[in-house]
């Protein structure tokens, strides 16, 4: 099953070129410009994972992330950054990201990373789907 | 080191990291793109190898943007080189436009961050200054950091020369506080004024600064 990505960075011209690489390697590609537009993307369509870009104008990356968790808690989410310190590595763990990778990345790296964080999110929805027919059954005494 | 330089360093190296640190950034993305840009090319031959045709017109807008990213980092290289050498000397004539026009492209990204932009007006002559480069650029970042706290969205930078010297005005969009909830100057802008032999009047209902700088320190 392909990988359903959504790119999220203000940089236009990276987000048309690494979506298309992504898409020869058989993913499925949505972009947004921006935090705001990343939010309501993720309102109206579901993802495996979310990569996402640290520094953008308005609603920044880790203030994204913080939305998209709250929102979304099954969601996988990447993020990526021009300055990879361990302040900010334990800042955007502690807010629930999966990784923290640097720019330029390495997209080979990066595709493992989306197939390991595609795995988890199922693992998720299963362990949820089985806790809700657990309590389905508890609550029909079956 | 006096307690007045000791402070002004330690302003003068958080204010140079800063900068140094946004502009790293921006070139961080340049490169990613170039990364990116030529990571797709790579594919591209790959995809040719096993009898995919390949678009010349793909190719030429591959070729396009590494080339415009290229410029791009090399402005940014050019700015942070020119940023490092406003420190080599002590005193110096320049141009304040030029000066001012350097520090609004070094926080325009940080500023764009939160939605926020500074404005340059020019007058039609140069504006000439004979003083502290380098620290007339910090006292500057620091009076647009505190009207950025103010949420002034656009400030206007607005360089003059008077009888005196050189009128730098700062204009926000509105007003600010009286007591605006910290104190503005501080130590560390008293001490750079001091060193600049400038001052810096406030006129808070008009949203306005005005640094002044005598003819020669």
């Amino acid at each position: 099953m392909s990988e359903k990505v959504l790119l999220v960075d203000d940089e236009v011209d990276f987000l048309d070129t690494l979506s298309e690489r992504m898409r020869t390697r058989g993913m499925e590609v949505a972009t947004s410009s921006s935090g705001a537009e990343a939010l309501k993307k993720v309102e109206q369509e579901s993802f495996d994972v979310i990569i996402l870009d640290m520094m953008m104008p308005g609603t920044d990356g880790l203030e994204t992330l913080k939305i998209l968790k709250e929102k979304k808690p099954d969601l996988q989410v990447i993020l990526l950054t021009g300055q990879a310190t361990v302040e900010k590595g334990i800042e955007a763990m502690k807010l629930g990201a999966m990784d923290f990778l640097e720019k330029p990345a390495d997209l080979s790296q990066l595709t493992e990373k989306i197939k390991k964080a595609q795995a988890k999110k199922m693992l998720l929805v299963e362990k949820h789907t089985e806790e809700k027919i657990k309590k389905l059954l508890a609550e029909k005494g079956w | 080191m006096t307690d007045q330089w000791e402070t002004i360093a330690r302003e003068g190296f958080q204010f140079f990291g800063k900068m140094s640190a946004s502009i790293s950034h921006e070139i961080k993305n340049a490169l990613a793109i170039i990364n990116e840009s030529a990571g797709l090319l790579e594919d591209f031959s790959l995809l040719a190898d096993k009898g995919r045709p390949i678009d010349p017109e793909r190719l030429k807008g591959l070729a396009q943007s590494v080339l415009k990213q290229v410029q791009r980092a090399d402005g940014l290289v050019k700015k942070m080189n020119r940023f490092a050498h406003s420190a080599d000397d002590a005193i110096r004539i320049f141009d304040v436009g030029e000066a001012l026009d350097l520090v609004i492209s070094l926080v325009q990204r940080l500023y764009a961050m939160r939605e926020a932009r500074v404005e340059l007006v020019l007058p039609d002559h140069p504006v000439m200054a004979v003083t502290n480069l380098f620290l007339l650029e910090n006292i500057i970042w620091l009076c647009l950091e505190f009207l950025l706290t103010e949420n002034h969205k656009v400030v206007k930078l607005i360089p003059e020369t008077t009888g005196e010297g050189v009128r730098i005005s700062l204009v926000g969009q509105f007003g600010f506080p009286d007591d605006p909830g910290r104190v503005f100057p501080s130590e560390i802008e008293k001490a750079l004024l001091e060193a600049l032999k400038a001052e810096l009047r406030m006129e808070p209902q008009a949203g306005k600064m005005i640094l002044s700088l005598q003819k020669n320190i």
